[in-house]
Formats: structure tokens, sequence, C-alpha cells
């Protein structure tokens, strides 16, 4: 990658084989995420979404399938609570994290206004998340978990645009997963893996 | 009920084989696996059930996941063909599923995604 350079790359944590170009991938983090009020006068637009004959099953469908991310949007948060408070992460590894998070928080307080929009009941986050705390030994290994999870709610999402009746979700949805696709990026690069290895998710 | 839905339920009806189906490979079936990694894992319930074990479980059998009603009443065993018609549509075999995907539509990537899915039983190391 043009922007990394010697100076730039650092082994960090507990895995020797884990390069790190931080400045490249960390430095940048926060600075192309999506609005969230864009998003939310999005969502502004979604209760009249919906043609007349399309209709109550429309909306039933679209409350179920918003659930179904707000489900996995609150794990995601409980991931990254349990890899901030791991003490594996360094302070600049940790800075993201707590950034990415507060995305998941973000997408999960828009989805679950826009589920009751829509009139119906946000699913609440789940008391205990069975998470594999047993299987995080080092910071590659949490990154490498955030990793997984990003790159399935890029996959999540990317299956789900297709699905709604309400074009105003799908476009909301598909800005949710560009975030995702982001932050799958840079936990990528941080694993000193390439970035973005493929023209097109899926 | 939609056309679609009902040529899905028909085919899910017909005595189809693991012959009749693309011959899978479990290895690139896990990097296919990487797409259901938001919601579920082989050994954890997640927002969806874990699926150690998933080849020839009823569905909605997963003791302690908390199923929609339609997947719970679906009737389903989770056989090949049975997989290969849900993970191509899961809304038009269970419309009213939780599980809000699209599916995965390359025939290849589905046998792919079986055969990882049905290696992954309770006794392999994937799900130790």
């Amino acid at each position: 990658m043009s922007e990394t350079n010697s100076s730039a790359i650092e082994t960090i944590g507990e895995a020797d084989d884990l390069v790190l170009p931080r400045r490249s991938f960390f430095a940048r983090a926060g600075q192309a995420t999506l609005s969230a009020s864009a998003v939310m006068l999005l969502a502004g637009c979604a209760s009249g979404g919906y043609s007349k004959s399309a209709d109550a099953a429309s909306a039933e469908s679209d409350v179920r399938i918003l659930n179904t991310a707000l489900g996995a949007e609150q794990e995601a948060v409980a991931a990254y609570q349990v890899g901030a408070e791991s003490g594996l992460l360094s302070s600049d590894v940790l800075k993201v994290a707590v950034q990415f998070q507060g995305h998941h928080k973000e997408h999960a307080d828009l989805l679950a206004k826009t589920v009751a929009q829509l009139g119906g009941q946000a699913v609440e986050p789940l008391a205990r998340y069975d998470l594999p705390v047993d299987k995080l030994k080092t910071q590659a290994d949490v990154l490498q978990f955030a990793a997984g999870l990003e790159k399935g709610a890029v996959s999540a999402y990317l299956g789900a645009v297709p699905l709604f009746g309400n074009r105003d979700l799908a476009k909301a949805a598909a800005s949710i997963l560009g975030d995702e696709a982001m932050h799958w990026a840079v936990l990528r690069g941080a694993l000193g893996m390439d970035p973005v290895p493929v023209a097109f998710v899926s | 009920m939609r056309l679609s839905a009902c040529l899905v339920l028909l085919c899910l009806a017909l005595p189809a084989t693991a012959d009749d189906l693309p011959k899978g490979d479990p290895a690139r079936g896990e990097v296919i696996y990487d797409r259901c990694l938001a919601c579920h894992s082989l050994t954890r319930n997640r927002t969806g059930p874990k699926h150690c074990g998933l080849l020839g479980r009823p569905a909605g059998s997963v003791d302690g996941f908390d199923y929609s009603p339609a997947l719970r009443e679906s009737g389903i065993v989770w056989d090949v063909a049975a997989l290969e018609a849900f993970l191509a549509d899961p809304l038009a075999v269970v419309p009213e599923t939780t599980m809000g995907y699209d599916g995965v539509k390359d025939a290849r990537e589905r046998a792919d995604l079986i055969a990882f899915l049905a290696a992954a039983t309770p006794d392999s190391p994937l799900c130790r």
C-alpha cells in the first residue's frame, strides 16, 4: 500500500507476526464514516415508504429484517466491549475499537427507532452474549474475531438490501453496509492482510 | 401463496437425493460460511442458532434458541435437499422466518456451503 512506509509499520501486542500499518489505517479510521444524521433522515421516510397495496405485510416483513439486524448490532456492541475490556489492545487499537463500537451503537439506535416507527417492537439486547472469550488470547485474536463479525455484517446487509419492501430502508441498510465494510477493511489492514481483497463483496 | 414459494415447496417435497445436487467442497464452503458470521456460529447460539449437527436436525430444535414460530412450525428437517432450497431463497421457503437474507444464489456455492455444514457434525473438530 502506497501510504505504508517503514516508519509507519509496527509490530504490536503479543502477536509477533502481526504487522500493523497503524498510521495508515487508524489515523484515518474516523474520517470517512457516514453521517448518522443523514441515515436518520432516510429512516424518517420509513413510514411513508409503502404504497397502499404494499401494506402491512410488507412493513411486517421489513420489521422482521430490521429486528434481526438490530440483534446482530447489539451483539457487535457487546463483542467490542469484550475486546475493549480484554486488556489485549494497544491504546491506538483500543481507540479504534471504541469508535467502531460507537458506530454499531448508532446503527442499533437507528434500527430500533425505525422498528418503532413502523409499529413494531424492537428486540432488546440480551442479558448475556455467548462470545468466544476463551479463544481471545492476543490482540490479533481480537482483531480477527472482530474482522469476522464485520465481514459477516457486510454479507448480512447485502443479503437484506434486496428484501426490503421500503426502498428507503434498503438505502439505509446499504449505508450501514458501507460502514461495516470500512470496519472490515481497517481490521484486515491492522492484521497485515490486504484490506480490500476483492472487487465485490458477497 | 406466491408461485415461487409453491415451486420451492414442491421441490422440497420431491425425493431429491444428494446425487441430484452438485458435489460440494467443504473447504470452499468454510469460506462461504464467513457470510453467515454476523448471525451464526457453528458452536454458539447467537442472533441465529448454532450449526453444529445441523444436517438431519428438525428445524427449530436447538435447545435454548428462540426461533420464529414460522420456522419452528415449518416441519422441515434439514437434509441436503431442504438446505438446498432454503439457502437458495429462505423467505420463499419460510416466508416469516426472521432470517432476512436473500439467499446464496449460486448452486456451486450452496453445494460447498452444505458440504461444510454437513462436515460440522457434533463430534467433528469443527465443533469442539
